[in-house]
């Protein structure tokens, strides 16, 4: 069943590619809507038959490279299953939105088909090698989205950097595997048999390398602070669906190694090296909200405040690695909080970048003071975006406060200084987020002139349907959160224990 | 004593239709001389035969005096070289097709062909060094086979370095033999322990020095690039390719059937020398703006890679299939490549690769498979050898050299992007002409090494098991 959910997109890849005759640009991007939606239905089957309490679940396991130590292992649980589901959700959204794109629709679609199975791949996937295939696959295939849709030939310059720095990363990544892998008798890359040996305990500074390895290459695909600087031009440069995926799908995949891979498997380094984590999670917390605040260009501004979101799950899993001062509750109210992030940060992230691609769209610049007024104007537009950025910034009644609520809750026992000095980047993104709103929305109408005279244009079908269902997603969350906490909360005691033993 | 030349078929199969051959093509006329690569083609695939057999049915074995040994290494270096060898002759089909001297080519590829075949299975000081030479001066008159000045110069390069060093290599094997009153592998494992160290190491030196030449590293590099320039695509494939099979499968056999109990730190020595080879090929590649000078030099660093599993020779399991596996992989890649390359032969830079993916989209396909391949991007089969000969790295306690392999890994990255990013370009597109298709058999090279190259990822757990099995002496 997953390996359907997860290859169904690539085979609708390769048939478009191969398919002879020429379809209309709309017919490839439907195309894509339909495979988007049929996957996203298994994924609802999924996790209708999904057990809370049965650990991990729709395994399979199939010999792939024996003498290597490699196997096709896939399964879910808690930790995982709301990530595959938001991928889907994620890509249909961005598939509707691309409805009105009219550059190379065939390559650019089998692109995101491409993506929607590394990324479904990545979060399902219980083997080392398998997880890093497509970790790296998902930045081979976000470079072509960068360097061919994005923003002219900075975007080429931003994708090759792109690519070089999160290649460093992962190749960081295949080190600690490769030290995992050497440490486990009989070796093995299989995550589920090393969580149960637990290979590197009692191996000090050897498993603090590995650590430190697979800390590093997770952190740059985060990003962290300081891997963070390739994020904000790949961002800019990047077109708005290729954003979205990249924030909403990509920067998931470093959260959530840490907690499918750097704490299960290395539980006693975890726990030893917390702090350095925490003290990682405050620092990009607080840096990337007031780099944000810095910002005059509205999308990076938003990718700033993704290195801020980040933080918070960093802080968290730190914190759930600190056993002095906390108890079991606690450190996983913590991991919930973080899997609720990512879910959350994906949902509202997404659709403003997608949204800012609709500004992009109109007046071609992200500059936010080339803007003022635009409520008169657009008040869809400037609705929907409000509640976008107030969601972003973690008001009560959207996602965004749920998970946030929880990590602090879950951090402040064990890391009260780091948790109090993370708390202060909501007071900044607060006023990030009111200040660009009220520049561009608010005040005496003004467009840049790269806007025709005929005015500007509010959100048309394509663009208000994802982005409005995102947010509703987002907003089912904040009210009604126990049909996702459910799922994740089993699986977070399963995690805190892993890492306490 | 063990005279079974049923053992040697791949190697017979290929001097013997390089001898028919020749007199096949001195009668025929010059448009009928197709008949010699038919031939040619035939050799490989009765060599692939043979070595299928062996493996299916166990017939592991030393032959002639242990001088040559057919063990888990031969027979996976033959299926490398032979099919190696076999992509090589249908991406030299329009090249040479109605040449003069065609029967020559295909001749002489046969003939430098069975000369890798032997330093594969050399277990014997002096079979490796007659290797070295069989391997060699066929390969110097392939570079300069178009007869051109920069092919003459080439093949001077490449004959003037080849006799160099191939003098030291004598050197050295006269010395390991006064060391160890022996040339056999079998013998010297057991009597250069007790040697004088100073002699062995020199003598080790030596010997290294051809094997090195062959793999094109560092010091014994500087025919590379020029050979891979001057010399006709299809050759520049076959020197930067099957050579490097021979020298280090012969070189690893070496060390390890050889030397594995003396006291010279050789691993340490070749190390360095991997450390030093992949992070000078890769500089010296960055800002090359001629595809073929890219490549060899991509070439030069992917030696260093493989390099890093005769350093842990002997210190862990895993440097054998690694090896094996890594140079396999490596062949099928980066002949893809050249494929292309070959396909395309009025873009000699990277520019003239502007806006390929819109006019060829399957070569732009092979390019951005095998390019990605090299780097080690998975699921291709360079991926899995990587993956494996880190892994051996680590095993064998140069962790140290593994992470300089990871940064030149990275840095690898930057120019085989420089060569990739140009092909999506949409804005000004080089020439048409510029991108004129050679013919359907490059096209076809290039499509079979790119599937290849993937299927070694995605199914290498089929041939990984093949690389296991015990070295004979």
């Amino acid at each position: 069943m997953l390996s359907v959910i997860t290859f169904l997109p690539l085979l609708v890849c390769a048939v478009l590619l191969l398919w002879p005759r020429a379809l209309g640009d709309r017919a490839y991007v439907w195309v894509w809507i339909v495979t988007a939606a049929v996957d996203l239905a298994l994924v609802v089957t999924v996790w209708a038959g999904f057990d809370q309490t049965g650990g991990t679940q729709y395994q399979q396991r199939v010999r792939w490279i024996p003498s290597a130590g490699v196997s096709y292992h896939v399964g879910v649980d808690g930790l995982s299953l709301p990530l595959v589901a938001l991928t889907c959700l994620l890509f249909l959204a961005v598939a509707v939105y691309s409805l009105k794109e009219r550059r190379r629709v065939r390559s650019y679609v089998c692109l995101f088909l491409f993506l929607q199975t590394v990324g479904l791949g990545l979060f399902v996937a219980l083997d080392l090698i398998l997880f890093f295939v497509f970790f790296d696959l998902s930045i081979v295939g976000m470079f072509f989205v960068i360097a061919g849709w994005g923003h002219g030939e900075r975007a080429r310059a931003a994708a090759l950097k792109f690519f070089l720095y999160t290649f460093i990363g992962s190749l960081a990544l295949l080190l600690g595997f490769i030290g995992l892998y050497l440490a486990a008798a009989p070796h093995t890359f299989d995550i589920v048999d090393l969580t149960s040996s637990n290979p590197l305990a009692g191996r000090g500074l050897y498993a603090g390398l590995v650590l430190l390895a697979i800390g590093v290459g997770l952190a740059v695909k985060t990003p962290t602070v300081p891997f963070h600087t390739w994020l904000p031009p790949a961002h800019t440069d990047a077109p708005a669906a290729g954003s979205a995926i990249l924030a909403g799908i990509l920067l998931k995949m470093g959260t959530y190694g840490f907690v499918r891979i750097a704490m299960p498997l290395l539980p006693g380094s975890w726990r030893h090296y917390a702090l350095v984590v925490v003290v990682v999670g405050a620092v990009s917390v607080v840096y990337g909200a007031l780099v944000a605040l810095a910002q005059t260009d509205f999308k990076r501004m938003i990718a700033y405040t993704s290195v801020n979101h980040m933080g918070y799950i960093v802080l968290a899993v730190g914190a759930a690695g600190s056993l002095a001062g906390s108890d079991a509750q606690a450190r996983s109210l913590a991991v919930t909080g973080a899997v609720t992030q990512m879910v959350s940060h994906g949902l509202i992230t997404g659709a403003l970048f997608l949204l800012s691609g609709v500004l992009y769209d109109r007046g071609r610049t992200y500059a936010i003071d080339a803007y003022s007024g635009l409520a008169a104007h657009t008040p869809r537009f400037a609705g929907i975006t409000a509640v976008a950025a107030f969601a972003s910034l973690g008001i009560p009644g959207f996602s965004g406060f749920i998970a946030e609520f929880q990590i602090f809750t879950g951090s402040l026992a064990s890391q009260a200084i780091a948790t109090a000095i993370a708390v202060t980047g909501i007071l900044i993104t607060a006023a990030l987020f009111l200040r660009a709103l009220r520049t561009m929305f608010l005040g005496v109408p003004r467009l840049p002139r790269t806007i025709p005279a005929g005015g500007i244009s509010d959100l048309s079908g394509t663009e208000a349907v994802p982005t409005v269902a995102l947010m509703a997603v987002a907003l089912v969350i904040g009210i009604a959160p126990r049909w996702l906490l459910d799922v994740i909360e089993p699986a977070s005691r399963t995690l805190t224990g892993l890492v306490a033993r | 004593m063990n005279e079974n030349l049923a053992a040697l078929v791949p190697e017979t199969a290929l001097c013997a239709t390089a001898v028919i051959g020749l007199l096949t093509g001195a009668w025929l006329p010059r448009r009928r001389q197709w008949t010699v690569a038919v031939l040619a083609a035939a050799a490989c695939v009765t060599g692939l035969t043979a070595t299928g057999i062996t493996m299916a049915t166990g017939r592991e074995q030393t032959v002639f005096s242990h001088t040559f040994a057919v063990d888990a290494a031969t027979d996976v270096g033959r299926l490398t070289v032979l099919g190696a060898l076999l992509l090589i002759i249908a991406m030299s089909v329009e090249t040479v097709r109605g040449h003069r001297r065609e029967t020559e080519y295909w001749v002489l590829l046969l003939l430098t062909g069975a000369g890798t075949l032997a330093l594969i299975g050399a277990s014997d000081l002096l079979m490796l060094f007659a290797a070295y030479l069989l391997a060699g001066i066929p390969a110097h008159a392939l570079a300069a086979f178009a007869k051109d000045a920069p092919g003459t110069e080439a093949a001077l390069k490449y004959y003037l370095m080849g006799a160099l060093l191939g003098t030291t290599m004598l050197a050295g094997t006269a010395l390991l033999y006064a060391a160890g009153h022996a040339t056999l592998y079998r013998a010297l494992h057991a009597t250069l322990p007790h040697a004088a160290y100073g002699l062995v190491g020199v003598g080790l030196i030596g010997v290294l020095a051809g094997l090195l030449f062959k793999a094109g590293a560092v010091p014994a590099h500087f025919w590379v690039p020029d050979v891979t320039d001057g010399a006709p695509t299809p050759v520049a494939a076959y020197v930067t390719t099957v050579p490097k099979i021979g020298g280090l499968i012969g070189g690893y056999r070496l060390l390890h059937e050889a030397l594995p109990d003396s006291d010279v730190n050789w691993p340490l020595l070749l190390a360095v020398i991997a450390a030093v080879t992949m992070t000078l090929g890769n500089l010296a590649a960055f800002f090359q703006t001629s595809v073929k000078r890219l490549l060899a030099y991509s070439a030069i660093s992917q030696v260093g890679y493989l390099l890093m599993a005769l350093a842990v020779a002997t210190r862990t399991d895993l440097a054998q299939k690694s090896l094996l596996f890594y140079i396999a992989a490596y062949a099928v890649t980066n002949l893809g490549v050249f494929a292309v390359v070959t396909e395309l032969p009025q873009a000699r830079t990277l520019d003239d690769y502007r806006g390929l993916a819109r006019r060829h989209p399957g070569l732009a396909a092979v390019l951005v498979v095998c390019l990605l391949g090299l780097v080690g991007t998975p699921p291709t089969g360079v991926f899995l050898g990587k993956l494996e000969i880190f892994s051996a790295a680590v095993d064998g306690g140069f962790t140290w050299l593994a992470a300089v392999a990871v940064v030149n890994t990275v840095a690898s990255l930057f120019y085989y992007l420089r060569w990739l990013a140009p092909l999506f370009a949409t804005t000004a597109p080089a020439p048409a002409e510029a991108q004129t298709v050679l013919g359907r058999w490059a096209a076809g090279a290039a499509y079979t090494s790119g599937t290849a190259s993937l299927a070694l990822g995605i199914a290498g757990g089929a041939l990984l098991p093949l690389t296991t099995g015990p070295l004979l002496r």
